[in-house]
């Protein structure tokens, strides 16, 4: 009887001294920025070559342009592994260190850098001249050594950058006089009192699980109270930035007459994306917060019926502002083919082709210099509705990436339970600033 | 006792010359569990005292992470989520498993008793995903459950269950109650058809009625079967992830936040691995403590 015990404790024993050592002491993974001093060369070369990529499901848009880059380089072949957002995101310093991607869909890239993990594209910027594209678009994906975003080297690069604003049924519109889009937010108010009354649901947003969409609309009114300069310093960890301003707390106010009014579905903190996807394209809903990488889908699924517009501002002829992001994707740091994959990069930003496909498949727009090709767009589409809207931001000078991406995990542990909470009308605005500022705090400071 | 001394007594006078061999045997399993069960288990230990984001270099901080579990009420609460759930895994599987045992063993000869077994065994066959999907659909606002409640006038009541501050957790744990009255009727089943059918008779013979006769006999003679339906959900309750993740991921605003997933999103989406690991260990010993009682109980109270 005894025996086995012992037996059983001496493995242990033996296990444990094995594993003695601190966890982490053995990654020998070197951080800094070393990317730029190795030679690099600017084609994927003429052997057989299999690009290892990562990618998000349910976007047809990387899965599209892989395929037309194999057409083009018949000796690049693809080995494509893809996952929901929420899952990339818990898996990309595991996947990065452990089993090195060639190109990967990427959440917030600070942490990531800071750990060593993605390459540096510096050199590749340099050598393909990304460095003089208008800076703003490059802007988000670059990391400080102090982990602050903004500026430093280059991390990651976009498939193209999308934009959110709010999407409308043309038909639900007409039926409560709406011709036109509103031009401040007292008259978006208006149109949503009117709805309301007509029996209509005013706004279908998604707020369930682990995503609070609620976070689309918040950041949008905070765009129209105050500047998106604060905004993205504080998405950026610039040191003494505060999400808990008084222009963000009467865009939080306001969010929250929104709910009291009774303007969005009654069940939004049990609807995921899908379903709130699904209701709008089903004509239940007048208005949805969400970007431009649906504008092809739309196109598609509601011809003629759905329309576009940004956020409109406090006063009347006020500067717009809007939620815009690249679609990042970044090289791990330990990547077999990191020259083909960011030759692949800049094929996409500028070959003829891919860019086509940015519009038409993606819905957004393109990377690369401003006087780049556009492809035609059909006139009355949502596509050209957000195309166009993305020329104002880029006027105003109004792009913010999103409040979610401050951290790694603001949005799921923070943003979401809090906005949930101010859906059930459970929690204040100011209590609600205070407890995300709270968060970020004890976050940005690991 | 008795027993078990005498099998192993011609076990041991056959091993002594090759004692070695036995261990060969073993030898797979048991280095199966050295490396997959033991050594996280230890591992697991190890990292709660450390300060590590899974990936970079770590710092030894001791008892702290120990020491923040108890003073965030956030973490706290989770803990508290998981007790609640209890009611639901545990005490409402077994009350109703005894019910419908007792019920079909009385109709034991029919069809219908046949039928019901197999319905009431489906959702241990179902992968708990497919099952949880299944339910967020019933308990959406346009779900099966709000249009029966609507359909026989009771539309004040509708609501996102799922969605919803005060519903959420009992909705997920109707999910848990679903899944394991199955199993707890199959084993109270299966314990009920072992006891002596004389002892019934006699009761009838003195007068006892059906109620009489299932505190009387049917109830006691339980008492192992219900130690291990007790047991088992118990702990499906303290460490339940999956029926939560599917079907509210915590949600709404953490109030369906329960140990199992805090750990996934400390590990996963904080990135904060020794808080993530001392959570775990601080379950591991709930587990312990909470089941290891009603083992004793059971157990002590039939020999």
């Amino acid at each position: 009887m005894k025996r086995p015990v012992l037996a059983v404790l001496a493995c242990a024993g033996l296990l444990t001294a094995a594993a003695c050592s601190a966890p982490g002491s053995d990654s020998s993974s070197s951080p800094g920025p070393s990317g730029s001093a190795a030679a690099l060369t600017t084609s994927c070369g003429t052997g057989p070559v299999t690009l290892e990529g990562y990618f998000e499901t349910g976007f047809p848009l990387p899965k599209q342009l892989a395929d037309e880059f194999t057409k083009q380089f018949p000796n690049v072949k693809w080995d494509i592994r893809e996952d929901q957002f929420a899952v990339i995101t818990q898996n990309a310093p595991r996947v990065l260190a452990d089993d090195p991607p060639d190109l990967m869909r990427l959440p917030q890239v600070s942490e990531l850098v800071k750990d060593g993990l993605l390459k540096s594209m510096d050199g590749y910027a340099q050598a393909y001249g990304w460095d003089k594209w208008p800076a703003s678009q490059l802007e988000q994906m670059r990391v400080g050594s102090n982990g602050q975003r903004g500026d430093g080297p280059l991390y990651a690069q976009g498939l193209n950058f999308s934009m959110t604003g709010v999407f409308y049924n043309k038909k639900l519109a007409a039926q409560i006089g709406m011709t036109e889009p509103p031009a401040t937010l007292a008259e978006l108010d208006t149109v949503l009192q009117k709805a309301k009354a007509a029996g209509l649901v005013p706004i279908n947003q998604f707020n369930g699980g682990a995503t609070g969409g609620l976070a689309f609309p918040l950041q949008n009114l905070m765009a129209a109270y105050g500047e998106p300069g604060p905004i993205n310093d504080w998405i950026y960890q610039k040191s003494g930035a505060t999400i808990d301003t008084p222009s963000n707390l009467q865009a939080t106010q306001h969010l929250e007459r929104w709910i009291k009014a009774g303007y969005f579905a009654s069940d939004i903190n049990s609807q995921d994306y899908a379903t709130m996807m699904s209701r709008f394209i089903g004509g239940k809903a007048l208005f949805m917060f969400d970007g431009d990488w649906e504008s092809g889908n739309l196109d598609k699924q509601m011809a003629g019926n759905a329309g576009f517009f940004l956020m409109p501002p406090l006063n009347a002829g006020g500067k717009r502002a809007a939620m815009s992001a690249p679609l990042t994707y970044g090289i791990s740091a330990k990547a077999a083919h990191a020259d083909c994959a960011a030759f692949f990069l800049n094929w996409v930003a500028t070959n003829q082709q891919a860019r086509d496909i940015a519009v038409k498949v993606g819905g957004s727009h393109p990377m690369g210099p401003s006087d780049a090709y556009m492809p035609p767009v059909q006139e009355g589409t949502v596509t050209a509705a957000t195309l166009t809207a993305g020329a104002t931001i880029a006027q105003d000078n109004g792009a913010m990436d999103f409040i979610a991406n401050a951290t790694g995990a603001i949005y799921a542990k923070s943003w979401t339970p809090q906005l949930q909470k101010l859906a059930a009308g459970q929690q204040t605005p100011d209590a609600l600033l205070k407890s995300v500022q709270k968060d970020y705090e004890s976050q940005v400071k690991d | 006792m008795a027993t078990r001394t005498g099998s192993a007594r011609p076990g041991r006078r056959t091993r002594r010359p090759g004692a070695w061999l036995g261990w060969l045997f073993a030898a797979p399993a048991a280095i199966m569990y050295a490396v997959f069960v033991l050594r996280p288990l230890l591992l697991t230990v190890q990292y709660s005292f450390y300060d590590w984001n899974g990936i970079g270099a770590s710092t030894w901080v001791g008892l702290q992470n120990y020491t923040r579990l108890f003073t965030e009420p956030e973490q706290l609460a989770t803990i508290l989520h998981a007790f609640e759930l209890i009611l639901f895994f545990s005490l409402i599987p077994v009350t109703l498993g005894l019910f419908v045992a007792a019920t079909i063993r009385g109709i034991a000869t029919s069809r219908l008793a046949l039928v019901a077994r197999t319905v009431l065994f489906l959702p241990q066959v179902i992968p708990l995903v497919a099952a949880g999907i299944m339910w967020t659909w019933l308990l959406s606002t346009t779900g099966l459950a709000n249009e029966l409640l609507s359909a026989v006038g009771l539309q004040g009541v509708t609501r996102a269950w799922l969605g919803d501050f005060s519903t959420a957790l009992p909705a997920v744990g109707v999910i848990g109650a679903w899944v394991l009255v199955g199993l707890c009727t199959l084993l109270l089943l299966a314990g009920m058809s072992k006891i002596d059918p004389a002892l019934y008779e006699s009761a009838r013979l003195d007068g006892a009625g059906p109620i009489r006769e299932f505190f009387a006999i049917t109830l006691p003679s339980l008492r192992q079967e219900i130690g291990v339906c007790v047991t088992v959900t118990v702990i499906a309750a303290l460490a339940s992830f999956d029926i939560v993740y599917i079907a509210t991921q915590g949600g709404p605003g953490n109030s369906t936040m329960v140990p199992g997933l805090e750990i996934f999103y400390l590990a996963f989406s904080e990135r904060e691995v020794g808080q993530a690991s001392a959570l775990a260990v601080v379950l591991v010993l709930l587990v312990l403590v909470c089941v290891l009682p009603i083992q004793r109980f059971t157990r002590d109270g039939n020999r």
